[in-house]
């Protein structure tokens, strides 16, 4: 289906898609993985999924043998592979497809948190991506290795506490801004590059239906509220994910064939990172005054990406098909 | 059209294997290049760009992402094949592991090269000896003859059902690999008789039964029990390998087993060696021989699983036994074939003495004289002139 | 590990004897052969407290069935139905969210008495 004719839906359209993910699995209460997997895989509607999982929080909770927390076929081989991994698959549809061996149209998805996609399964993703197999590649991203008990990675937010960046006399948590993990996809010329949030369900869920009806890669960063890394509340996650979109720390755009296009902009909504920073313990040591120069750091760079993301829809907009301007979403 | 006399062609060890996948025509082929492996994959490529094979061709942009996509390939339920040498086979082991634990036939070709460092291109079997506790199937060739012959009977071992494991078949770098050698093919329908078709096991590309496969086992699981399993399928592999040699025979007239004896029926001393390297041996046991010295040659071909009781079997009436290691183990009583060799004697109850030989690491040469003055030394030892030295013996090494 | 009688008969692939597995009672390579077999374990018992959605109070908008990551907010023609007390785990992430509040945490020692309406 040309991604032209997918729309974003109503709740009740997408409630009727089926639920590939089953009760059951041992992922922490208040996770939002989970959340993001669920949105993602309805975006796969009928048809049959393939999924390959990078050790992780996603997949050791959802595999602990004998039980599968997973209605579709699924594989695990090891940390940095997920993308490699998935792109055998693909080769055998191909050639099983060709053959006649397999008939039904099999949409395949790879799936790694941000340690398994900015840092050590960076190699895989970019090489899958290069090669523009038809595959789905899904980073969800909260921030460190919490699988492994919360250490450090290239998506940690400048400053956080992480277990390999703690916070001490001389240290106040990590030392590095985030490297932008959806630029550099982005760069490799893919059909469908998109940033999205699990509190925004519908633009996720379409997002997720564009990915998988691309001829071609499609790769999708998503935030991923974690409440024991992040040291907040279970029952805020979905909140804090919302937090963070609205103060431009995760804007949510899409660019398809090279064509920016940002799904949502919070104009006066628009919140300060310090906001969201303050409700995750994780950060409770920048809001002195030796640490807050941080804080204003963060938020500098978060202007600064945003104020670019603005000029490349601009720069970008005459590449794009003529659409009408669609009104803004209100903050749900 | 089915040959029945087979032509002879003058080919390299790389361009007999990728003729042999050729004819094999697996549905995955996914690789990266690395010397002297490099023209097994360029020659299939240049077979999928001409259409002469069905395969899909993934340019895999490293060994661990190419052995990554061969299992999810094979899982998918694809026969899938790949190749590779020394440093690139030392970055996938992490997941060759990972494929002989998922129980995946896939099949690769290890061109044996030193593994670094220093960097080194040239041939010893440090690289596949790395992975002898890898669950793979390993099985080395002496020369594209034997490359070809091993490739082809590759899929029928592999996916048997009491094996299921993944094979790796190795010869020598640039001895075999880029040097011209006879090779007598078979047809491609030939190959496709003798491979059948793919049994049908579960697989993700099943609508109708998804599965997961590579749970974790973490917590208080049978991660125990599916290395025993592993093991139980080695000890299968023994029989269904040679019942495939033996089916090779009938096809073909030439005869393989898990060891290659050459005049060892009344043999006193005798060599354990494995690839290029037996080629000259051959030929200073017959020069041995016209003196009236009884010696007799042993070519390793299964390594994994080991044939123990056939060793034990092949050696038991020979006084010495010289077991040339192309490869070592730092600070170990010896190199792994020696160490195995020696095993199976102790386990069976043999008496031969045995003496490790080191040779050919990076490349090192190995000549006639030096494989005459290995023999010389057995049986000055049979003969009781010398004691059989516990050390390793390192030959044709310089300032020794 | 659950060992409900009335599970095992559902159960396509019988695990309830799998404590005492040998090398030759499992799938090759640990492959699970029943996808979704994880609801055969109950997650209720992790939580402290547990949702009450009020009928009346709700408006259908369906966010807590996207929001649930344990696919615990059941559905049916387009409308929640029930929570599947067998999997919640009590986040509260589905009471946070719900605009219309309709949906209440309780403690979970009121759960053998709760009110289904």
């Amino acid at each position: 289906m040309a991604t032209q004719e997918i729309k974003k839906q109503s709740p009740k359209v997408y409630i009727d898609r089926p639920d590939h993910l089953s009760g059951g699995h041992r992922l922490c209460a208040g996770c939002g993985a989970p959340v993001i997997l669920r949105q993602v895989l309805m975006g796969a509607g009928d048809s049959p999924v393939v999924v390959s999982n990078a050790t992780g929080c996603m997949e050791v909770s959802t595999t602990i043998y004998p039980y599968t927390a997973w209605k579709d076929s699924y594989i695990h081989s090891a940390f940095e592979n997920a993308a490699a991994t998935i792109s055998g698959v693909e080769a055998a549809l191909i050639s099983l497809k060709k053959q006649g061996k397999v008939t039904e149209d099999f949409k395949l998805l790879s799936v790694a948190g941000d340690g398994g996609s900015y840092d050590i399964g960076l190699q895989a993703i970019s090489g899958a991506l290069e090669r523009y197999h038809d595959i789905v590649i899904l980073c969800y991203d909260n921030g460190a290795y919490m699988n492994t008990g919360f250490q450090r990675s290239a998506a940690t937010p400048k400053g956080a506490w992480t277990t390999t960046s703690p916070v001490g006399k001389v240290r106040p948590g990590k030392n590095q801004q985030r490297k932008n993990l959806t630029d550099i996809a982005i760069a490799h010329n893919i059909p469908y590059v998109a940033q999205a949030s699990p509190h925004n369900f519908r633009d996720l869920i379409y997002k997720a239906e564009k990915a998988f009806a691309v001829e071609g890669p499609a790769f999708l960063n998503v935030l991923s509220p974690c409440p024991r890394g992040w040291r907040s509340k279970e029952s805020d996650s979905i909140q804090l994910a919302e937090a963070m979109v609205k103060s431009n720390y995760w804007p949510l755009f899409e660019v398809e064939n090279g064509v920016y296009k940002i799904n949502y902009d919070p104009k006066k909504r628009k919140g300060a990172v310090a906001d969201w920073m303050k409700q995750q313990g994780r950060f409770r040591h920048l809001f002195t005054p030796e640490n807050e120069w941080i804080v204003e750091e963060t938020q500098e760079m978060t202007d600064y990406q945003w104020e670019r993301l603005k000029a490349m829809e601009e720069a970008t907009a005459r590449f794009g098909p003529q659409e009408a301007a669609e009104a803004q979403e209100p903050a749900e | 059209m089915a040959q029945t006399e087979a032509k002879t062609l003058a080919i390299t060890g790389n361009g007999a294997v990728s003729l042999a996948m050729k004819q094999v025509d697996p549905d995955v082929v996914a690789a990266y290049p690395i010397t002297p492996q490099t023209d097994v994959v360029q020659n299939f490529s240049q077979y999928v760009a001409n259409g002469d094979v069905k395969a899909e061709f993934v340019t895999a942009e490293s060994e661990h992402s190419a052995m990554s996509a061969c299992i999810g390939s094979a899982a998918a339920g694809a026969r899938t094949m790949t190749a590779t040498s020394s440093a690139g086979y030392a970055l996938m082991v992490e997941v060759c592991f990972v494929a002989a634990s998922m129980r995946l036939p896939i099949i690769m070709t290890t061109v044996n090269r030193a593994l670094s460092g220093p960097i080194n291109i040239h041939c010893d079997h440090s690289d596949s000896m790395l992975g002898r506790d890898s669950g793979w199937l390993q099985i080395y060739n002496e020369d594209a003859q034997e490359a070809y012959d091993a490739t082809v009977m590759s899929f029928p071992i592999a996916e048997h059902k009491d094996v299921r494991l993944p094979l790796m078949n190795m010869y020598d770098g640039f001895i075999i690999s880029g040097a011209i050698g006879p090779l007598k093919p078979l047809s491609a329908e030939q190959v496709q008789e003798f491979i059948g078709q793919a049994p049908d096991y579960p697989r993700l590309l099943d609508a109708k039964n998804p599965v997961t496969m590579g749970p974790f086992d973490g917590l208080h699981g049978w991660y125990f029990e599916q290395k025993i399993a592993q093991n139980i399928a080695m000890d299968n592999a023994l029989d269904v390998i040679q019942d495939t040699y033996d089916r090779f025979y009938e096809l073909t007239g030439r005869r393989y087993e898990h060891l290659m004896k050459y005049r060892m029926d009344d043999a006193e001393i005798a060599v354990v060696v494995a690839n290029s390297a037996a080629g000259n041996a051959r030929g200073i046991v017959d020069k041995l021989r016209s003196e009236g010295i009884k010696a007799g040659l042993i070519k390793l071909r299964t390594f994994r699983p080991f044939p123990v009781k056939q060793y034990a079997e092949a050696l038991a009436d020979v006084k010495v036994v010289g077991v040339m290691d192309r490869a070592d183990s730092f600070g170990a009583p010896g190199g792994p074939l020696y160490m195995e060799v020696l095993t199976s004697l102790y386990q069976e109850g043999q008496r031969a003495k045995a003496v490790n030989f080191i040779y050919g690491l990076g490349g090192r040469d190995v000549f006639p004289q030096n494989i005459e003055d290995v023999y010389r030394r057995l049986d000055a030892i049979a003969k009781g002139e010398q004691d059989a030295p516990r050390e390793r013996i390192y030959v044709n090494a310089k300032g020794m | 590990m659950t060992d409900k009688d009335k599970t095992t008969k559902e159960m396509k692939w019988d695990i309830s004897g799998i404590k005492n597995w040998g090398p030759h009672d499992h799938e090759l390579g640990s492959l699970i052969p029943e996808a979704g077999n994880a609801r055969y374990y109950h997650t209720g018992g992790w939580r402290t407290e547990f949702p009450i959605r009020d009928e009346e109070t709700c408006t259908q908008c369906l966010f807590c069935y996207f929001f649930c990551p344990d696919s615990s907010v059941l559905a049916e023609n387009q409308k929640v139905t029930d929570f599947d007390y067998d999997h919640c785990k009590g986040c509260g992430i589905c009471a946070k969210e719900c605009p219309a509040d309709a949906i209440s945490m309780h403690p979970e020692s009121e759960f053998a008495e709760r009110v289904k309406k």
